[in-house]
């Protein structure tokens, strides 16, 4: 009974590793294979990788997407970190509506929020374009750091602030010796998240773009269109080595959600 | 010499009094216990001397000087919370060290005067250690090393011992007094906790509904409550209502509506009045048959028959139905209880039946 239950576990599990990682791990292959038709058996290549820092426009897109993301996670981070705060602070009229406000935007369609950014934009004159996008994932990262860096607030309570004050801390000292320390690992997942955000945006970078301009995932989309070429498999082969690494090295620092 | 004065102190949340013009004096080196029931203000005047809570009116003086404008970190002030709020990304020996660090004193001098502190509260050799790795009386101590070291004017505790086991509270309070009395610092405490308040206090207050009922040594509080109120917050108590038949000085009579007669030793309103009388379950005994009072030391007596005995070790507690239900604690000599149901005469002197109000 015990050994067929044992059974079910592990088959579940490794289910879950195949549908989760068996995509991921074929692309990465695909990326050093020869052909340009996934024919198999495999032959080692690195062309895709030569092509892919010959394509202008490919490179183009991922700096973009870069210094959005990077510029997202410091804008988005700070200004939520903030807003946090202010949320567990004080007590003020409208408090509990602004906070119900904050679910919304995680749960409404991205397309829906995209399409409404780009009339609004025109509409007060912002425009298209790169500041335009920027705009568009802070806003849309702002909720995920307030609640991200709240609950990590939450855990600890108010007295943390209260008993260093009592020792003589002023505000500013409380801020940076306890405060800060305390939110940290908070805010790393909270940038985490904002990065991630802004970095897998579609929807939005989409509709903002001006013609000529564009984000990696946009030009994911079209190249797919267009014809699939395995540059593409290269580049997300690269996306994905990078955004591990950075994830275990946080990871490392920070034994995820497990210090208290 | 008063360290602490609070002068007149009210304040209000809505139409909620919290504190109704509250007056109190605590003298250098003083262990004061605030003791009342949830909401009854003890907590929002410790805040208020701590600096969280402002006043409406009234004035809180450190020394003789209104604090009214000094904030929470410029009040020399010690505090230990509830939960402890121990830094949990500091090491003991860095929670301890930070109020001598956001003074900038020098790192010689905060490490003997940290080493000090852990010798005092029996925690060397735990510097490095987390505050998650401690115990809970553990961690109690570093809050208490930490809110000591920079030798505050005025210690403050809110439930300090709130959080743990019976066994460890009771060996924390012994610890704790002995502490405040080798640093010789004026401590006021909030406690919901009776026992604790009688044990560790020098003096105590209590509050209720805002205001403060009684204030005095534990032992004056717990033998002559002022009010109802008072007795049956601190210990227990058995209430007797009647109207004075004998207002003779030292023995009056009251006359309860069943015809038993309560003497006391306290001063009676007028002949007629009508006046409740206190008595400590433990000062009640149970009379062995013949009569052991004479006419000139009159006692108290009453007859009943018992309906519960709750046997408890140490001690026994009994429900006896003599007209009213009456509380009795007995010390457990015979380690036999007397079984429900047996008639009993009930015995206690005078100076033990006490007016609470009239």
């Amino acid at each position: 009974m015990r050994g067929i239950g044992g059974l079910l576990c592990k088959g579940y599990l490794c289910l879950v590793l195949v549908f989760l990682y068996l995509p991921i791990a074929v692309m990465m292959a695909m990326a050093f294979n020869r052909s340009a038709l996934y024919e198999l058996p495999m032959q080692f290549d690195t062309k895709w990788f030569v092509a892919l820092a010959q394509n202008e426009k490919l490179l183009q897109a991922s700096l973009n997407s870069v210094l959005i993301a990077i510029a997202n996670t410091i804008i988005a981070t700070a200004l939520g970190t903030m807003a946090a705060l202010a949320f567990h602070r004080h007590r003020f009229r409208g408090r509990t509506l602004l906070q119900l406000l904050l679910f919304p935007p995680i749960t409404i369609p991205w397309l829906i929020i995209g399409t409404s950014m780009l009339v609004l934009f025109f509409w007060i004159g912002i425009g298209r374009g790169l500041h335009a996008i920027l705009l568009g994932h802070v806003a849309l990262s702002l909720p995920y750091v307030i609640v991200v860096v709240g609950a990590r607030l939450k855990s600890f309570g108010e007295t943390l602030e209260e008993a260093a004050a009592t020792l003589g801390a002023s505000p500013w000292q409380t801020f940076w010796r306890v405060s800060l320390p305390v939110m940290a690992p908070g805010i790393v997942a909270a940038a985490l998240f904002a990065f991630a955000v802004s970095f897998d945006q579609f929807q939005i970078s989409r509709f903002l773009a001006p013609p000529g301009v564009s984000t990696l995932p946009v030009v994911i989309y079209s190249a797919i269109r267009q014809g699939y070429t395995p540059e593409i498999n290269a580049i997300s082969t690269v996306i994905i080595v990078v955004s591990m690494g950075l994830m275990l090295l946080v990871a490392r620092f920070y034994r995820f959600g497990g210090e208290r | 010499m008063s360290v602490v004065d609070v002068i007149q102190v009210s304040k209000r949340y809505d139409k909620v009094a919290a504190l109704d013009d509250v007056s109190l004096t605590f003298g250098d080196g003083e262990f004061f216990g605030l003791l009342g029931p949830s909401g009854s203000g003890k907590t929002t005047l410790l805040r208020s001397i701590a600096g969280f809570v402002e006043p409406d009116t009234g004035d809180i003086r450190f020394d003789g000087k209104a604090v009214r404008d000094t904030p929470v970190h410029r009040r020399e002030i010690g505090m230990v919370f509830q939960n402890y709020a121990l830094f949990p990304h500091m090491t003991v020996f860095d929670n301890i060290a930070f109020g001598l660090s956001v003074r900038g004193a020098a790192t010689a001098d905060i490490r003997e005067r940290v080493m000090a502190m852990l010798g005092l509260v029996r925690l060397s050799g735990l510097e490095e250690r987390r505050p998650r790795q401690l115990s809970g009386g553990q961690q109690q101590r570093v809050a208490l090393a930490r809110a000591l070291v920079t030798k505050p004017r005025v210690l403050l505790l809110d439930e300090p011992l709130g959080a743990l086991d019976k066994r460890l509270r009771q060996q924390m309070q012994i610890e704790l007094k002995q502490i405040q009395r080798e640093v010789g610092i004026t401590t006021i405490f909030v406690t919901h906790d009776q026992e604790e308040a009688l044990t560790l206090s020098d003096r105590i207050a209590i509050f209720n509904e805002g205001r403060v009922v009684q204030v005095g040594a534990p032992h004056a509080v717990y033998e002559r409550p002022l009010t109802a109120f008072a007795a049956s917050f601190l210990g227990d108590a058995n209430f007797f209502s009647g109207v004075v038949a004998s207002g003779q000085r030292g023995l009056g009579a009251v006359q309860m509506a069943d015809g038993a007669v309560i003497y006391t030793r306290d001063s009676l309103p007028e002949l007629g009045a009508s006046v409740t009388v206190a008595v400590r379950p433990e000062k009640l005994a149970f009379a062995t048959g013949a009569a052991s009072a004479s006419a000139d030391a009159p006692s108290n007596r009453l007859t009943g028959v018992v309906t519960q005995a709750v046997y408890s070790g140490s001690s026994i507690s009994y429900r006896v139905d003599a007209g009213t239900e009456v509380l009795v604690f007995a010390q457990n000599r015979t380690a036999q209880p007397i079984e429900p149901g047996t008639p009993i005469l009930l015995e206690w002197d005078p100076i033990h039946s006490v007016v609470v109000g009239s």
